[in-house]
C-alpha cells in the first residue's frame, strides 16, 4: 500500500514535471463574457495544436481556467488562487479594469502575464511582466484620428464611450488626438458598462449634429447602440475600433452593423491566408466565428511557445526578459499569424487595418504599416 | 421639441414593457399574496424559449407563440403547483425567499445550459421611421407601445367584462367570501399565474430586441418593474400601468438630461418620495388589516 502511494506520488511529481502549467484568468461571465470566451477559445485552439505536435520543449501544456465574473474583487482572488499554483504563465484577463486590479499579483510573483487589455496606462506603470496581445489606445487612437481627419473629413465628432477603465482611457486618448488635429468634440456622452437601453444616448448624439459619431464601448453595448442608432435613423458615419467592428458585434447587431467603420488592430477577416485558416479552424472547433480576441488568445500562446523555445528552458524571469524587444515573424513561428514586436514596456507593434461592415461582413479597405517601419 | 418627443415615445415604449411586468406583480399579490422576486427572470427566460424555437426552424412569430405557450405552462402552471402551493402554507416570507432562490436558479441555469454571452434576437418589425413634428420616431417603438397597451386593454376587458374576470376580482378582494359564493378560488388563482406568465413572455418578446437575449436581463427588469408596481400602487392593476409608464419616461429623460450614472438612482428616489408621501402608491388603495 505504501509502495503504491509512493508510486502514485512519484507519478504525480513526474507528471507535473512533464507539463507546462498555464493559467487563464478571464471574464467568463458578466459583461466581459464575449471578449474573454473568444480569448480563451483562441488559447485552447493553440494549446491543442502545440500539444498535438509534442508540446513546448517536450512538455504538454495544461491550462486551468479562472472566472473573474467581470468583477474586480473576484479577479484579484482568482489571480491569487492561480498564482498559488505557480503557473509558468498567466493568460488574461481581457478587460482593462480587471487587468489593472490583478496584474500586480502576477508581477510580484515574477510570472509573465499575456493579457488582452487595451487601456493606455496598463503598460505605463513599469510592470516588467505584463505583455499586450493587441494595440494599446496610445497606438490605435492616432490611427483612428488620422482616418477621421483624412478620409471621413469630419470637422466635429460626437464621442460615446463606456464609463470603465477601457472606455475612459479610450475617450481621453481620442479627445487628445482630436484636439491635436483641430477637430471639435461636439458631444461627450458617457454610458455605463452593461447598459441595455441606448435610446436616450442616441437622441443626445443625434442632437449634437456632428459629422460623425465615435463609439467606444464593449462588444455587447456596441451592438445595442448600433441597433438603436439604426432604429432612430442615424445617418452620419459611426466610427469605432475593433469593439465596434468585431464579428460578435455584427452577429448581435444584424443589419444595423452595416456601415460601421474604423480601425481594427486585429480581425479574423483580414486578407492574410494564415488568419483565414485560423478562422476556419476556430469555427470548426467552437462553432462560431472568432473576433479579434480569439486571435489575441491564439497568438499569445504561440508567443510564449516561441520565446520559451528560444531560451531553451522553462524560466519565468527569462521568458519576460526574452519577450521585451522580441520580434516574431510568421516564417519563424507560423502560429503568430502576423509579424509582431513587443517593446521594452510590453506594448505591441504590428500592421493594422481600416475596415467597414458591408452586408454583414467586416471588409478590410486599407492596410496600415507597423509604426516601427 | 423634436428631442423631447423622441425621448417621450422611447420612454413610453420602455415604460409599456415595465407596466406589463409590473402588472404581474400586482396580480399575484392580489390573488395569492405572492411577491415574486423571480419576476425579472420570468421575462428573461421566455426569450430563450423563443430562441430555441427559432433554432428548431420555427418562424419568428411561431417561435413567439410557442414561447408564450411554454411560459404559460412552466412559469404559470408549474410555478404555482410546484413552488407557490407548497411554500405559501408556511407564510409570505418563506415564499418570497423561495422566489429569490428560483431567480438565481433560472439565471444560472440559462448561463450554464444556453450561453453566458448575449444572443441576437430579431426585431419585431423592419426598421422604418416616421417624421412627426421634426422628430424621427421609430415604428418599432410605436409597435412596442401599441402591443403593450393592447395587452393591458385586453386584460382590463377580461377582468371587467367577463364572468371569469369578475370572479378573479372577487377572489382578489376577499377569497373567503368568494369561496362562500361558490367561486372556484383555486382555479382563479391559477388563471392569475397563467396571465402573469403570458404577460411576462410578451414583455420578453418586446424588450429582448433592445436588450439582446442574456441571462442577466432579469436583474434590471425585475427591479424596474418592482419599483413601478410600488410607485403605482401594488394592489391596483391601473397603478402598475401608471408606475411602469412613469418609470420608462423618467429613465429616458434622466439619461438624456441628467446623466447616465444617475439614471438608475432617480427611480429609487421617486420610490422613496412616494413611500414617504403616499405609501399606498399613486393609484393604490389603503389596505387596512385586522390584528
Amino acid at each position: 500500500m505504501l509502495a503504491a502511494a509512493l508510486a502514485a506520488g512519484l507519478s504525480a511529481g513526474a507528471h507535473a514535471q512533464d507539463t507546462a502549467k498555464f493559467a487563464f484568468i478571464g471574464e467568463l461571465s458578466g459583461a466581459g463574457a464575449v471578449s474573454s470566451t473568444n480569448f480563451r477559445d483562441g488559447a485552447l485552439l493553440a494549446i491543442d495544436e502545440i500539444n498535438a505536435k509534442g508540446g513546448i520543449l517536450g512538455r504538454k501544456i495544461e491550462m486551468k481556467q479562472y472566472d473573474t465574473q467581470t468583477n474586480p474583487g473576484v479577479a484579484r482572488a482568482q489571480m491569487q488562487k492561480a498564482i498559488d499554483e505557480e503557473p509558468y504563465v498567466v493568460l488574461g484577463p481581457i478587460f482593462s479594469g480587471i487587468v489593472k486590479v490583478s496584474m500586480v499579483i502576477a508581477a510580484q510573483n515574477e510570472t509573465p502575464q499575456i493579457m488582452g487589455g487595451e487601456a493606455a496606462d496598463l503598460t505605463q506603470q513599469g510592470n516588467a511582466y505584463l505583455f499586450r496581445t493587441s494595440f494599446g489606445q496610445q497606438v490605435s487612437m492616432p490611427k483612428i484620428a488620422n482616418y477621421i481627419r483624412d478620409v471621413v473629413k469630419a470637422k466635429n465628432v460626437a464621442v460615446l464611450w463606456v464609463n470603465n477603465d477601457f472606455g475612459k482611457g479610450g475617450r481621453d486618448n481620442f479627445t487628445k488626438e482630436m484636439n491635436a488635429r483641430g477637430i471639435k468634440i461636439a458631444a461627450d456622452i458617457s454610458t455605463e458598462s452593461g447598459q441595455t437601453d441606448f435610446a436616450a444616448d442616441v437622441v443626445k448624439a443625434k442632437a449634437a449634429n456632428a459629422d460623425a459619431i465615435f463609439v467606444y464601448t464593449n462588444e455587447e453595448e456596441s451592438a445595442r447602440f448600433l441597433r438603436e442608432a439604426r432604429k432612430q435613423g442615424v445617418s452620419v458615419p459611426l466610427i469605432g475600433e475593433t469593439t465596434l467592428l468585431g464579428q460578435k458585434v455584427i452577429d448581435l447587431a444584424g443589419d444595423a452593423a452595416n456601415g460601421a467603420r474604423g480601425h481594427v488592430g486585429l480581425s479574423a477577416d483580414i486578407p492574410v491566408p494564415a488568419v483565414r485558416e485560423f478562422k476556419t479552424k476556430f469555427n470548426a472547433r467552437f462553432k462560431y466565428v472568432p473576433d479579434h480576441n480569439g486571435i489575441k488568445g491564439y497568438t499569445g500562446v504561440y508567443a510564449v511557445k516561441y520565446a520559451t523555445e528560444k531560451i531553451g528552458k522553462f524560466d519565468r524571469k527569462a521568458l519576460a526578459a526574452k519577450l521585451h524587444g522580441l520580434t516574431i515573424s510568421p516564417k519563424d513561428e507560423p502560429g503568430i499569424l502576423l509579424e509582431t514586436t513587443w517593446d521594452d514596456k510590453g506594448d505591441i507593434d504590428r500592421v493594422s487595418y481600416i475596415a467597414e461592415v458591408i452586408n454583414g461582413k467586416q471588409t478590410i479597405t486599407t492596410e496600415l504599416p507597423k509604426l516601427g517601419k | 421639441m423634436a428631442d423631447f418627443l423622441q425621448l417621450l415615445v422611447a420612454g413610453l415604449a420602455t415604460g409599456g414593457i415595465y407596466a406589463l411586468i409590473a402588472i404581474g406583480f400586482t396580480l399575484l399579490w392580489q390573488t395569492s399574496q405572492t411577491i415574486n422576486f423571480a419576476q425579472g427572470e420570468f421575462v428573461m427566460l421566455p426569450a430563450f424559449f423563443m430562441l430555441v424555437g427559432m433554432n428548431h426552424g420555427l418562424p419568428f412569430w411561431g417561435a413567439v407563440a410557442a414561447g408564450i405557450l411554454v411560459s404559460a405552462l412552466v412559469l404559470g402552471v408549474a410555478f404555482k403547483q410546484w413552488l407557490v402551493d407548497p411554500m405559501i402554507r408556511h407564510g409570505v416570507l418563506p415564499l418570497a425567499i423561495a422566489t429569490m432562490a428560483l431567480s438565481i436558479f433560472l439565471k444560472e441555469g440559462v448561463r450554464e445550459f444556453y450561453a453566458a454571452e448575449a444572443q441576437p434576437f430579431p426585431p419585431l418589425a423592419a426598421v422604418t421611421n416616421l417624421s412627426i413634428f421634426g422628430a424621427t420616431i421609430a415604428v418599432q417603438s410605436i409597435l412596442v407601445l401599441a402591443l403593450a397597451v393592447g395587452a393591458v386593454v385586453a386584460l382590463q376587458v377580461f377582468l371587467n367584462g367577463t364572468r371569469t374576470g369578475r370572479q378573479m376580482q372577487a377572489t382578489a378582494q376577499n377569497p373567503t367570501v368568494a369561496r362562500i359564493l361558490g367561486i372556484p378560488v383555486a382555479r382563479m388563482i391559477l388563471i392569475a399565474f397563467i396571465i402573469n406568465a403570458v404577460l411576462a413572455a410578451l414583455a420578453s418578446a418586446l424588450i429582448t430586441p433592445i436588450y439582446l437575449a442574456k441571462f442577466t436581463n432579469g436583474e434590471t427588469l425585475g427591479i424596474a418593474a418592482f419599483i413601478a408596481a410600488i410607485v403605482g400602487g401594488f394592489n391596483q392593476v391601473r397603478g402598475a400601468i401608471v408606475g411602469g409608464l412613469l418609470l420608462g419616461v423618467v429613465d429616458n429623460f434622466a439619461a438624456a438630461y441628467l446623466s447616465a450614472q444617475y439614471r438608475a438612482a432617480l427611480p429609487l428616489l421617486i420610490l422613496i418620495v412616494v413611500i414617504m408621501v403616499r405609501p399606498q402608491g399613486l393609484l393604490g388603495r389603503v389596505e387596512e388589516r385586522t390584528v
